[in-house]
């Protein structure tokens, strides 16, 4: 190993190591794909290959018919896609519908998950006494199995025996008889776990952010006289620009498709107000038994999803680069 | 910069795809080994999981005691029993015999996957004669082989609290729809939390079931000769109404109720004492006595009817509700299958089976069993073989149950929070559902 590592020592004494010269070029170029293979496999096959079978299942027209035999279902061609785009037909309408509520629900628990996640960062930025023991505790949610967390919250919400109704008629603030499942109710309900669920990422991911901001910035700030809320907004802010442009778009993909908060919120039944569409495209596919139409609602969701990430990154970069 | 841009959309392809389009994921099953053993799904029927397990399995050790066959029991929830035939079917990794809901038979039956019924397969279980002909009707599309065969029956009926109508001076059961709305009412205290009426609003199956009969008692069908849908037809509004009415404009059902899943929550209405009828099958009897009640403290009647009938209304009150039993048509075990089958369906099995679920046998012979001559068993016979009628035998039938099932739930949920759905509102809902299953045929 020690004269192979040392090639061009050994091809300047003897002619003989130059045959072993072309092997110990040859493992640089070789060695990270055998490295990287692995990975890319089961890239392929977790990631990929469903992805492109997907896409191929929204050409055909799947239905109970053809389950069985799927490869023998007939081409839809363009056919799923003119239905799910046809918005003035239910499945078209409702779908759009499903886009539009999705957007305000992202939003909302975007920016709801990012300013808590920002408030207990920044909070937590300087040390105290139980620090520790307040970051574990906000990290909770985010460490707890999805399914107990969210089970947990339908209980809580329920209209008859619910805590929340039980709280909010104990304090006098309603006459405990609010459906919190039902109705617009269910959209709030919906954002509120979601940001529960998500909101302990962006502390996390900001926290870690704000320790690459020196501490001397701030007591130079300080000595100038520079207040609290005029330090987050000069200095914190646009040194975690990196570490939000990433965020936001990591919590805007996952708030999107948010499959697990509604359905354990809702089952089987997700009110109309919360009609989120990755649960959209689920119900759609298993009500009507059509795969295709499915898969061609979430071949249209891949599409918005990318072209809203294509054009948010160079946007932000620019903006980072400018600033 | 372009590098970056292509690598992180790729992550977020990768993010985006991962949810939606590997949502029909195969599940753990795999085909019992050899002859010897055998997969069995067998649906809800008892007050739990584990009490149809309980119930079931000295059952199935009887048949391998006869057979040497073993089977190996899961006991799949209603709420996705219908999914996890329909992954079992596409990804081939199947039970070998399951239960389905009777009125699926023909949408299951399109999908090829299940075993036809020929003259040596009926040979196999025992022949065709020993059903009984109600049963039989909803176990195929008419003319083609059924892919099915009859295990439990069912059919719906009113079920009250004899101590709330003693209370409140009512005497009988309600005899027509409008007895029912007048005692409900006098039942009711709704500041008191007590409630004339109780359903499972947000259960599509128990929605699309009384879409169905109260629909046929306005004159409407939901399908035409031809299979074409017809559900904005106006008696389908009208019976819409008719059952939603009872929270919205009767106002004898809680508004909770609109948050209920599953019969077991109704029933626990009942017999928790919130409210004092609900309309149920007769399985709902095991439910109604493992929460508590006696069988002196309820009794049945068929549903109450409208009277006078509106003009083409028929007097149903009832689908020939049921559970049968199909053999997937890939298991590799196909004669264990049907022997499995023909021990379930036969006299003694029917008997011992039937007794614990609170259903009726599908088999004549077991059918004049003393066990079933009680009064409140004798009044679910008469109903199913007077005035229930069979759900459409056809492809789109399971179609059916879910968008008219799931539409009537959002209804529901809009009643429960303070609007009250006028015709029109209902005609919507109708012709929606109506378009998601065109969209999907």
């Amino acid at each position: 190993m020690a004269t192979s590592t040392s090639p061009r020592t050994g091809r300047a004494q003897t002619p003989r190591p130059a045959r072993r010269a072309p092997r110990s070029h040859l493992a640089p170029g070789w060695l990270p794909y055998v490295l990287l293979a692995p990975a890319l496999l089961f890239e392929l096959l977790v990631h990929i290959i469903p992805m492109v079978t997907g896409i191929f299942i929204s050409t055909l027209e799947l239905t109970q018919f053809y389950v069985r035999r799927w490869l023998d279902a007939p081409s839809a061609g363009v056919g799923n896609f003119k239905i799910a785009l046809d918005f003035d037909g239910a499945i078209g309408a409702s779908l759009l519908r499903s886009f539009g509520i999705t957007f305000a629900f992202t939003i909302c628990t975007l920016a709801l998950s990012w300013a808590l996640g920002m408030f207990a960062a920044v909070l937590l930025q300087r040390p105290f006494r139980g620090r520790n023991v307040l970051r574990t505790l906000f990290l909770v949610p985010y460490a707890l199995p999805v399914y107990a967390g969210v089970i947990v919250w339908k209980f809580m919400l329920g209209r008859d025996n619910g805590m929340v109704n039980a709280l909010l008629s104990g304090l006098g603030i309603t006459d405990g008889s609010t459906f919190w499942l039902l109705g617009n109710n269910a959209f709030v309900s919906t954002v509120v776990v979601a940001v529960w669920r998500l909101w302990p990422f962006a502390f996390l991911t900001l926290m870690a952010g704000l320790q690459s901001v020196p501490g001397e910035v701030y007591e130079a700030a300080a000595v100038d006289g520079a207040g609290m809320w005029q330090q987050f907004r000069s200095f914190t802010l646009p040194m975690l620009r990196p570490v939000n442009q990433v965020l936001l778009l990591v919590l805007f993909l996952w708030s999107f498709n948010d499959f697990n908060v509604p359905y354990i919120l809702f089952g089987q039944s997700v009110p109309a107000s919360a009609d989120l569409i990755s649960i959209h495209v689920y119900q759609a596919s298993f009500i009507t038994w059509n795969f295709g139409v499915g898969s061609a609602m979430s071949v249209l969701l891949l599409l918005v999803l990318l072209v809203i990430t294509a054009v948010y990154l160079p946007l932000s970069s620019r903006r980072m680069r400018d600033a | 910069m372009r590098r970056r841009t292509f690598s992180t959309a790729l992550i977020a392809t990768a993010a985006v795809g991962s949810v939606p389009l590997a949502s029909c994921s195969s599940d753990d099953s795999g085909s019992g080994d050899g002859a010897k053993t055998l997969k069995y799904w067998a649906s809800n029927q008892g007050t739990s999981l584990d009490n149809d397990k309980e119930i079931l399995t000295p059952e199935l050790a009887k048949f391998e005691q006869q057979t040497g066959i073993k089977v190996e029991l899961e006991v799949i929830p209603w709420d996705s029993l219908l999914q996890r035939i329909l992954q079992a079917t596409t990804s081939g990794d199947a039970p070998d015999v399951l239960n389905i809901g009777n009125t699926w038979s023909a949408s299951l039956q399109a999908t090829g996957a299940f075993l036809p019924f020929e003259a040596d397969q009926y040979t196999a279980v025992g022949g065709k004669d020993k059903f009984l002909e109600t049963s039989l009707g909803s176990t195929g599309a008419e003319g083609q082989p059924p892919t099915s065969v009859p295990l439990y029956g069912l059919a719906y009926g009113l079920f009250y609290s004899k101590k709330m109508f003693a209370d409140a001076g009512i005497t009988t059961p309600p005899a027509t729809w409008a007895d029912l709305v007048t005692d409900a009412k006098q039942l009711t205290d709704a500041a008191a939390d007590r409630w004339g009426m109780t359903v499972a609003g947000a259960s599509y199956t128990e929605n699309a079931h009384f879409a169905f009969m109260f629909g046929k008692q306005n004159g409407a069908e939901f399908f035409d000769d031809a299979g074409k849908p017809t559900f904005t037809d106006s008696g389908n509004v009208k019976g819409l109404q008719q059952y939603l009415g009872l929270m919205s404009t009767d106002k004898v059902v809680s508004p909770s109720a609109a948050e209920h899943p599953t019969t077991n929550d109704m029933i626990a209405d009942f017999t928790g004492g919130k409210a004092a009828m609900f309309m149920g099958q007769n399985n709902s009897e095991a439910t109604i006595l493992s929460n508590g009640m006696t069988a002196a403290d309820y009794g049945v009647a068929p549903i109450p009817i409208l009277d006078p009938l509106p003009s083409g209304g028929q007097r149903v009150n009832s689908h020939v509700a049921g559970i049968n039993m199909s053999v997937f048509a890939d298991s590799d075990n196909v004669d264990g299958a049907l022997q499995f089958v023909k021990f379930m369906t036969s006299p003694e099995e029917q008997v011992i089976l039937n007794q614990k679920f609170g259903s009726l046998p599908v088999v004549a012979e077991a059918s004049s069993d003393a066990a079933f001559q009680t009064e409140n068993l004798k009044i679910f016979n008469s109903v199913l073989s007077e005035t229930a009628a069979p759900l459409p035998m056809i492809p789109n039938e399971s179609q059916f149950e879910t968008t008219v099932g799931q539409a009537m739930q959002d209804l529901f949920g809009r009643i429960a929070t303070g609007t009250t759905p006028g015709d029109s509102d209902v005609e919507a809902a109708l012709e929606g559902a109506q378009q998601k299953m065109a969209g999907g045929a």
